[in-house]
């Protein structure tokens, strides 16, 4: 052994040597990750071009990636049958997020309500459950019977996606909330409201907007159906016509619109997350 | 006779108190078998006993937090009947704030009490300075050690100035070390603020370190088994009087005396 080992003490210029050594290699692993990363995807879209385009599959079935492009490069320039593309994003867009809030405000409500009150929750967590078990979708049928083709169907079913799920998440956040916290907040001179507003909905909070990532996609279904099921405008509506007409690529065009509005409200609920959690340890 | 608030009034009175509890699935339980004891203004007291005795269920008893099931309990005098302000507690468990910042959390009780917010975070500034955590007010807990965090558990109640300290084995997490140096920390906020201290442990030797009078408990359902004077002059550097030849006697009659409890236990 040479250097700072025969001294029996690395000295400060070995350190920096490590260090800088280290970094290089977690630099090399972070590219390495990034490029498997885009030839996994190339390997998934060209095996699927290429089987289509050799007949393996039947593209008119399965359509392929070029085609999905081309439907997608027509519908920005030439708008689709209903009308400019972007006006079928903002009506779904504005179906999900009125859903969204209405159904998250009403979940997180009843949530901290209940979850506050033994007698109340005893009584009506049976009925949430029987409630909560249900597949929900089906009521999207009863809400364009009774609300019509127009907007307010479609928030309707929204809204009853959303609800359970954050006020499942709500009420057990509140359950969960520490009682020796609690105590402490009671015995420091704290009321009943105090402790709610200082004490059980922090402590709620990560539960909350942990429902909110899963909810918002929950939304984004519920508006999407409510058009599938009936309606004039919408990404919904888009698929189930090119469900019709045989479109495949339609269809997968109309995915992948929809995927980008979701991962683009995903990124914003991350932000918006870790904003209001910035107490909490960076490790979880 | 209604407002008996004299210097002789004790602090605290147990008057034959016996405490049963009912689990949710309906088992009762007695915790606590015709109890009394009094603690004078100003006197620091330590109750020791075996593990799952009761201990805890007497400081929750002065809170009001619990109601006795027979006897009475009273708080200066008068019956326990709600959240006493004049109480102060520190949690065995972490009970500060995880969301709140160092400051937040000991400007917490005046906040609570109706002080304006420029007023609270004055005198938590204060009390910050006093437990040594001046360069961490901004901290949030999760970024403290296990002693920093106890630390401000103490000012939050300090702050309030309580007139009356209940102690659930506030220092049982923390390393021997620690241990040591925040019991002297908690004698000398102690000496400031000339309350009246219940401190719940089982450890023996922190009890006899801190308190004028030690009350040993029997095994469940607990009772009062025998109360020693500590007759230690203070002021007590507990990580050296544990060395004192006084020290050591009283603490092996102690020991003797818990020892059949804990068999029982």
């Amino acid at each position: 052994m040479k250097g700072p080992a025969a001294s029996g003490h690395p000295d400060l210029t070995s350190l920096a040597k490590d260090e800088q050594i280290a970094q290089r290699r977690i630099r090399a692993r972070k590219w390495t990750i990034i490029a498997l990363r885009i030839a996994v995807l190339v390997f998934v879209l060209g095996g699927w071009e290429v089987a289509a385009r050799q007949q393996w599959i039947d593209p008119f079935f399965f359509s392929m990636p070029s085609l999905i492009y081309q439907q997608l490069v027509e519908w920005f320039t030439n708008g689709t049958s209903q009308g400019p593309l972007l006006v079928q994003v903002l009506v779904t867009l504005e179906e999900t997020g009125l859903g969204f809030l209405i159904g998250s405000a009403a979940g997180i409500v009843c949530g901290i309500v209940l979850g506050r009150n033994k007698l109340l929750s005893d009584v009506f967590s049976l009925y949430i459950q029987i409630a909560n078990s249900i597949p929900r979708v089906v009521l999207g049928s009863v809400f364009v019977i009774a609300l019509g083709l127009g907007m307010a169907s479609k928030v309707a079913l929204a809204v009853v996606m959303v609800f359970f799920v954050v006020f499942g998440n709500a009420f057990q956040g509140v359950r969960e909330a520490d009682r020796y916290m609690i105590a402490n907040a009671q015995i420091l001179g704290a009321s009943k409201h105090q402790v709610t507003m200082s004490v059980v909905i922090p402590s709620a909070l990560s539960w909350i907007l942990a429902s909110l990532h899963v909810s918002f996609g929950f939304a984004l279904v519920g508006a999407v159906v409510g058009e599938f099921l009936g309606s004039k405008q919408g990404i919904g509506l888009l698929i189930s016509t090119a469900q019709g007409a045989f479109n495949a690529s339609g269809v997968f065009a109309a995915m992948i619109v929809l995927a980008v509005v979701a991962l683009a409200a995903d990124y914003l609920l991350t932000s918006l997350e870790r904003r209001l959690l910035k107490w909490k340890p960076a490790a979880f | 006779m209604n407002q008996p608030s004299g210097r002789d009034t004790p602090a605290i009175q147990f008057n034959h108190v016996s405490c049963r509890f009912i689990s949710p699935d309906g088992h009762a339980t007695l915790a606590l078998r015709d109890f009394s004891m009094s603690v004078a203004k100003g006197e620091f007291v330590a109750i020791v006993g075996p593990t799952g005795c009761g201990k805890s269920t007497t400081l929750s008893m002065i809170t009001g937090l619990l109601k006795p099931t027979t006897g009475e309990v009273r708080v200066m005098g008068q019956p326990v009947d709600g959240i006493d302000p004049r109480i102060g507690f520190v949690f065995q468990a972490d009970a500060v704030f995880p969301w709140r910042t160092v400051l937040e959390n000991v400007a917490a009780g005046p906040l609570y009490r109706g002080r304006s917010k420029a007023a609270a975070h004055d005198l938590a500034h204060e009390w910050i300075r006093r437990v040594g955590l001046d360069k961490f007010a901004k901290h949030y807990p999760h970024q403290l050690s296990g002693g920093m965090r106890k630390r401000v558990a103490l000012a939050q109640t300090f702050i309030n100035n309580p007139e009356i300290l209940l102690m659930d084995e506030p220092f049982s997490a923390l390393d021997m070390q620690t241990r040591t140096l925040m019991q002297d920390e908690l004698l000398q906020l102690w000496s400031g603020n000339a309350g009246s201290v219940v401190f719940v442990t089982h450890d023996l030797e922190e009890a006899i370190a801190l308190a004028d009078r030690v009350f040993v408990l029997s095994a469940r359902p607990a009772t009062l088994k025998n109360v020693y004077e500590i007759d230690l002059p203070r002021p007590r550097v507990t990580s050296e009087i544990r060395y004192e030849p006084r020290f050591v006697e009283i603490s092996r009659q102690i020991w003797h005396d818990l020892r059949e409890e804990v068999k029982i236990g």
